[in-house]
C-alpha cells in the first residue's frame, strides 16, 4: 500500500473517486437542509401498525421535503456524470479502486437504482424525517458504489459494512410501527453475524495468501493446493454474501425486513443491494476464486464453491417458489420470490463462464428495476388503502388502470414471460448454465429452476387476479375515495414498467454492453 | 408483406387501448379482417412453388451475440395456419360484439393471443418462436377469468398452469437443443445431426411439451374445463388456434429437429393418439352441457392431427395439416352456436333444458349452423373435416392399420354424440303445452344478430370451400410437409 500512496498523487485519487465523492457531499448538504427545517416531534412510541392518515401536523413542511429530494436526486444526476467522464480502464491503487467498463456501467446502474428509490421515499407519507432518510439512503448509494468498483476484500467489506449500516437504520426507520423496528433488529441481528463471518473468512484467506487483492489471491490459489483453512475462509466469505442477496438458507431474515420497513428501504434493499453484492459475488469468486471453481455437474462432482453455490441455488429456488405459494401479503409474497430470484440469478455463477457471469448481471439487473417497480406499486396501494395484503390489491384495475398494467408487467416479467426482460433474463441465464457445464452437467439444476419458474406463476397470477379479476372489497373501496394521485409516483413506476418492455423486446441494449464489459 | 398480420395485429391491439370502449370492437374487427385479407392475398398470390420450404420473408438481427434473430419465414404449412387464424380472428371478433364491460381490456387480450399465433406460425428463430409461444398464455387467463362463465377462475388457472407446465418442458428441450447445436435458427437446426441418443431423450420431451397444448391424452383435461369456463370468444380461440399452436410447433420444431428421435417415439404417439380419439369421443358422450360436449369434441378431433403427424408420411401429415385448418373451424363455429346463439339467449347449456324450447323453431339461424357445424364435425363428405380425417386415414393406412380400424370405431362415436348434442339441442321433444317458450320471452325476442350470421357464414363457408375443394390447400401443404426432415 505504501508504494501506491507515493507514487499517485490525492488528487489522483480524488478524481476518480469523484462519483462517490460527489454524493456524499450531496447526502451531507440533504441531512444540513433536513436538519434546518426542524426536526419533526413526534411522540416516541410504539402504535400497532397503522397508515399514518392526516399525521400531516407533525410532519416537517412540504417544502424542506422537496428541497431534500431535489438535491438528492440533482447529486446523483451528477454522479453519473462524473462516472461518465472518468478514463475508461485504470487501476492504479492496487484494486482498492478499479475503473473498468464493468464497474462505470454498474456504478451508474446502481446510481439509477438510487434515484427511483429517492423518487419513491419522496412521495412515502409515514417518513417523518426525510432529510435523515434521504441521506442515509445516499450513503448506502455511496456503499453500492464502494463495493463494484473494488476488487481488493479490505475495500469490499468496508463497502458492505457501510450499506450494512445504512439499511439498517434504513429498515427500522418507521418509528411508529412495530414491524419496522422488528424488521429492523432482525435485519441487524442476521447482517451482523453474517458479517462477522465474512468477516472472519477474509483474514483466513488473507493469512493463507498473505493478500487481499483478488488478483493476487487467484496467483497464490493457483499456485498452491487448497489448504482445510482456505477452503473455509472461502465458505465463511461466501455465506456472508449469501446472507446479502438473501440465499436460502440464510434468508430468513428477507421476509420480515421486506414487509416491515418503510416500502422505499425495502425497494432498495431488493434492488441496490441485490445488484451490487452479484456484481462483487461474481468478481470475488470469479476472479479471486478462479482456481478453485470445481464442477457442480450431476456425474462430474468436483470440490469447490460452485457445488457450493448450486446447493444454495437450488435450495433458495424449492424453497423461495414453495413458501411464497401460501402468501397473502404481497409484500411477504415479494420476499419468498427474491429468494428463488436469487436462486436463479446464481444459476449464472454456477456456470462460471463469462456467458454466466453477464447472465447473471443481466438478470439482477432486470430484477432490481422490475422489484423497484413493483415497490412502487405497492406504496400506491398501500398508501390508498392502509395496507398490502392481496385484499387491498382487489380491483385495483378499475381505480388505477395505468398502475395495474405496471404491476402486471412486473409480476408477467418476474415470472418470465414474453415480451418482458424478465423471459429473456431467465432464456439467457439457462442457456448460459446448460452450455457451460459440459454434457449437460447442470442439466439437473437448470430442470429444477424450471420447475421453479412454473410453480411461480401460480402466485404471480395470484396477485393479478386480485387487481384485474376480483370485485374490490368494500373497505378498500371507500378508504380510496378520498385519494390525490401522486403523480411523482405513477411516472416512476411507468418509467420502470416502460424500461421493462423495451428491455424485453431490445435485450441487446443491456445484455451487448454487459457481455462486453465482462471479459 | 405476410409478415404485416403480426404487426397490425399488436398495433391494434395497443391502438384501441387509447381510445374509449365503445370503439374498440369496431378497432378490433379492423384488424381482425386486414389480418385475414393478407392471409388471403399471400394465400392467392405466393406461387406454389415458393411454397415448398420455409422461405425467409424478414431476419434482423436481434441478440447477435446469443444468436438470437428476428426471423420470419413462410411455407405452405404456416401460411395454411396463417389463414385459419385470420378466419378464426374475424368471426372471434363478431362473436363477441356483444361484450358489455371493459371492451377495452377484452379486445386488448383477445388481439394478443391472435398477435402472438400469427408470430408462432411465422417464425423461423426458436426463441422468437418460443416467445410468441408463451406470450398467448397470459392473455387467455385474462380472457377467461375476467370475462368467462361457470367455475371461471378455476378452469382459466388450470389452463394457464397446463400451458405454462408444457411450456417449461419446450423450454428445456429449446435449452438442449440450443446448447448442443449452437444456433436458434430453425432452417439450419435442421441440418444440424444431433446424436441419436440425444434425440430419443430430446424428442418426447420437446413434443409433449407442445402436445399439451394440443390436448394429447392423458393431459388433455385442461380443455374441456378451459373452453367450458371462457367466453364464447375464449372457446372459440382456443379451440380454434391456440390448440393448433402445439400441433404445429410439434411438427415445425420437435419433429423437423429431432427426426430420428421422432421414428423411435412416433408409435407412442399415435397409441396416445387413438386412445384420445375414442376416450374424448365416449365421454362426450355422456355429457349433460353442451359446452363440455363440445369440448371433448375438440380433444377428439385434435387426436386426429396427433394420429396424422404420427404417420411420418407425407400423406398423413398433410392430412394432419388439413385438420389443424378444418378444426379450427369447425370448433369455433360449434362454439359459437353454443356459447353465443343459445347460451346468450336461454342462459342455460344443459342438453336437458334446451330440449324442451323447441329451439329450431325459435332460432332456425342457429339450427342451421348447427346442422351445418354437425355435419362438418362428423365427417360428411362436402365438409372439410371429411376430406382432413380421410387423408389422415390413408396416411396412417401404410403405418397403423390397426390404428385405423380402433379409430374408424372411434367416428362412430363422434358422430354418436355429435347427433346426440345436436338432436338434444335444438330438434328435442316439444311440450308446447309446459308453456316455457311462449313465456320466457327473454330470449325469445333477441333474433340472431348481423354480426352473428356474417361470422358464422364466413366459418360455414370456409369449411365447406376446403371440403369440397381441398386441393385449394392440399397443393401448397403437401410440398412443403415433403420438403421437412423427418420424412428423409
Amino acid at each position: 500500500m505504501k508504494s501506491v500512496a507515493s507514487t499517485t498523487s490525492y488528487l489522483e485519487l480524488l478524481r476518480l473517486a469523484s462519483p462517490e465523492a460527489i454524493v456524499v457531499i450531496s447526502a451531507l448538504v440533504v441531512l444540513t437542509i433536513g436538519l434546518m427545517s426542524g426536526r419533526a416531534t413526534v411522540v416516541a412510541g410504539v402504535s400497532p401498525a397503522k397508515p399514518p392518515t392526516g399525521a400531516a401536523g407533525i410532519r416537517p413542511s412540504r417544502t424542506s421535503t422537496v428541497w431534500c429530494s431535489l438535491v438528492a436526486g440533482l447529486g446523483i444526476v451528477i454522479a453519473i456524470a462524473a462516472v461518465l467522464m472518468l478514463p475508461r480502464n485504470t487501476n492504479p491503487f492496487g484494486g482498492m479502486l478499479v475503473i473498468t467498463p464493468l464497474t462505470s456501467l454498474f456504478k451508474i446502474i446502481c446510481l439509477g437504482l438510487a434515484l427511483f428509490t429517492v423518487c419513491l421515499a419522496r412521495s412515502e407519507r409515514s417518513l417523518r424525517d426525510p432529510g435523515e432518510y434521504l441521506a442515509i439512503i445516499l450513503l448506502a448509494t455511496v456503499g453500492l458504489m464502494l463495493l463494484v468498483g473494488s476488487e481488493e476484500l479490505l475495500m469490499i467489506f468496508i463497502g458492505l459494512e457501510l450499506l450494512g449500516l445504512s439499511l439498517y437504520v434504513m429498515v427500522a426507520f418507521d418509528r411508529t410501527d412495530v414491524r419496522s423496528a422488528e424488521a429492523g433488529l432482525k435485519y441487524f441481528l442476521f447482517g451482523s453475524t453474517s458479517s462477522a463471518f465474512t468477516l472472519f473468512g477474509i483474514s483466513l484467506i488473507y493469512g493463507m495468501s498473505g493478500s487481499t487483492g483478488l488478483a493476487a489471491i487467484s496467483n497464490k490459489l493457483a499456485a498452491a493446493p487448497v489448504q482445510p483453512l482456505l477452503a473455509t475462509g472461502i465458505i465463511m466469505t461466501l455465506i456472508g454474501f449469501a446472507f446479502k442477496i438473501a440465499a436460502a438458507p440464510f434468508h430468513l431474515w428477507a421476509p420480515d425486513a421486506y414487509q416491515g420497513s418503510p416500502i422505499p428501504s425495502a425497494a432498495f434493499i431488493a434492488s441496490g443491494s441485490k445488484v451490487a453484492s452479484f456484481v462483487v459475488l461474481g468478481k470475488i469468486v470469479l476472479v479471486g476464486f478462479g482456481p478453485v471453481h470445481g464442477n457442480a455437474g450431476w456425474h462430474a462432482m468436483v470440490a469447490g464453491w460452485s457445488p457450493l453455490l448450486a446447493v444454495l441455488a437450488a435450495l433458495s429456488i424449492l424453497i423461495g417458489n414453495l413458501v411464497a405459494l401460501a402468501q397473502i401479503n404481497v409484500r411477504r409474497l415479494l420476499a419468498y420470490s427474491a429468494v428463488a430470484h436469487a436462486g436463479y440469478t446464481l444459476l449464472g455463477l454456477v456456470a462460471g463462464s463469462r456467458d454466466g457471469f453477464s447472465a447473471t448481471l443481466f438478470y439482477a439487473a432486470v430484477y432490481a428495476i422490475t422489484l423497484l417497480g413493483a415497490f412502487g406499486v405497492v406504496a400506491v396501494v398501500r398508501s390508498e388503502t392502509g395496507g398490502d395484503d392481496l385484499k387491498d390489491f382487489s380491483g385495483l384495475a378499475g381505480r388505477a388502470p395505468l398502475l395495474a398494467g405496471c404491476m402486471a408487467v412486473f409480476m408477467l416479467s418476474l415470472a418470465g414471460i414474453p415480451p418482458l426482460a424478465g423471459f429473456f433474463g431467465k432464456f439467457y441465464l439457462f442457456s448460459a448454465a446448460l452450455r457451460a457445464g459440459g454434457n449437460y452437467g447442470l442439466l439437473w439444476l437448470v430442470a429444477l429452476a424450471l420447475f421453479g419458474s412454473f410453480v411461480s406463476l401460480y402466485y404471480y397470477l395470484i396477485v393479478l387476479k386480485a387487481i384485474f379479476v376480483d370485485q374490490p372489497s368494500l373497505t378498500t373501496a371507500s378508504a380510496t375515495a378520498h385519494s390525490t394521485p401522486d403523480l411523482l409516483q405513477r411516472i416512476t413506476v411507468s418509467v420502470l414498467a416502460a424500461a421493462i418492455l423495451l428491455l424485453g423486446l431490445m435485450p441487446d441494449t443491456l445484455a451487448a454492453r454487459i457481455l462486453a464489459a465482462v471479459s | 408483406m405476410i409478415a404485416w398480420t403480426i404487426y397490425l395485429t399488436f398495433a391494434g391491439a395497443v391502438v384501441l387501448l387509447v381510445f374509449p370502449d365503445v370503439v374498440a370492437r369496431w378497432i378490433a374487427l379492423v384488424t381482425a379482417i386486414a389480418g385475414l385479407v393478407l392471409g388471403i392475398v399471400a394465400f392467392v398470390r405466393t406461387p406454389i412453388a415458393d411454397l415448398a420450404h420455409f422461405m425467409t420473408i424478414v431476419s434482423v438481427p436481434w441478440v447477435p451475440p446469443l444468436g438470437m434473430n428476428y426471423h420470419l419465414a413462410v411455407d405452405g404449412v404456416s401460411l395454411t395456419m396463417v389463414l385459419v387464424t385470420g378466419i378464426s380472428a374475424v368471426s372471434t371478433v363478431l362473436f363477441s360484439w356483444d361484450v358489455d364491460h371493459r371492451q377495452r381490456e377484452f379486445f386488448f387480450w383477445l388481439l394478443l393471443v391472435v398477435g402472438g399465433c400469427y408470430g408462432v406460425f411465422l417464425s423461423a428463430d426458436l426463441f422468437l418462436l418460443f416467445a410468441f409461444y408463451e406470450l398467448v398464455i397470459v392473455p387467455k387467463y385474462f380472457l377467461i377469468a375476467i370475462f368467462g362463465s361457470t367455475n371461471k377462475e378455476y378452469g382459466a388457472m388450470k389452463l394457464t398452469l397446463y400451458s405454462f407446465f408444457g411450456g417449461m418442458f419446450v423450454f428445456a428441450g429449446i435449452l438442449v437443443a440450443y446448447a448442443t447445436a449452437g444456433s436458434l435458427d430453425l432452417n439450419q437446426l435442421a441440418q444440424f445431426h444431433f446424436s441419436p441418443q440425444l434425440q430419443s431423450c430430446a424428442f418426447p420431451v420437446l413434443f409433449l411439451g407442445f402436445a399439451v397444448l394440443a390436448g394429447i391424452w392423458p393431459l388433455h383435461t385442461w380443455a374441456p374445463t378451459g373452453h367450458v369456463a371462457a367466453p364464447t370468444a375464449g372457446s372459440m380461440l382456443l379451440a380454434g388456434i391456440v390448440m393448433k399452436l402445439g400441433a404445429y410447433a410439434g411438427l415445425r420444431v420437435a419433429m423437423n429437429l429431432f427426426p430420428e428421435g421422432f421414428h423411435a417415439w412416433s408409435k407412442w404417439i399415435a397409441i396416445l393418439a387413438v386412445i384420445g380419439i375414442v376416450y374424448a369421443a365416449a365421454v362426450a358422450l355422456r355429457q349433460h352441457d353442451l359446452k363440455f360436449v363440445i369440448g371433448y369434441s375438440s380433444v377428439s378431433h385434435m387426436g386426429f392431427v396427433l394420429l396424422g403427424l404420427a404417420t411420418a408420411n407425407a400423406l398423413g401429415v398433410s392430412g394432419a395439416v388439413l385438420q389443424m385448418f378444418s378444426h379450427g373451424v369447425i370448433a369455433a363455429l360449434l362454439f359459437a352456436v353454443a356459447g353465443r346463439m343459445l347460451y346468450r339467449r336461454t342462459h342455460t347449456r344443459e342438453l336437458d333444458a334446451l330440449s324442451e324450447m323447441n329451439l329450431s323453431q325459435a332460432l332456425p339461424f342457429a339450427a342451421f349452423t348447427f346442422v351445418i357445424a354437425s355435419a362438418a364435425s362428423m365427417g360428411i363428405p362436402g365438409f372439410s373435416g371429411f376430406a382432413a380425417e380421410i387423408t389422415i386415414l390413408i396416411g396412417a393406412w401404410h403405418t397403423y392399420p390397426i390404428a385405423v380400424w380402433i379409430t374408424g370405431a372411434g367416428m362412430v362415436l363422434v358422430a354418436a354424440f355429435t347427433l346426440r348434442a345436436l338432436i338434444k339441442s335444438f330438434f328435442g321433444e316439444v311440450h308446447m303445452q309446459t308453456g316455457r317458450v311462449s313465456t320466457d320471452a327473454d330470449w325469445h325476442e333477441q333474433s340472431i344478430t348481423l354480426a352473428e350470421k356474417c361470422g358464422a357464414c364466413l366459418l360455414m363457408l370456409a369449411t365447406l370451400a376446403v371440403g369440397l375443394y381441398p386441393k385449394f390447400l392440399l397443393d401448397r401443404i403437401q410440398p412443403a410437409v415433403e420438403a421437412m426432415r423427418f420424412l428423409k
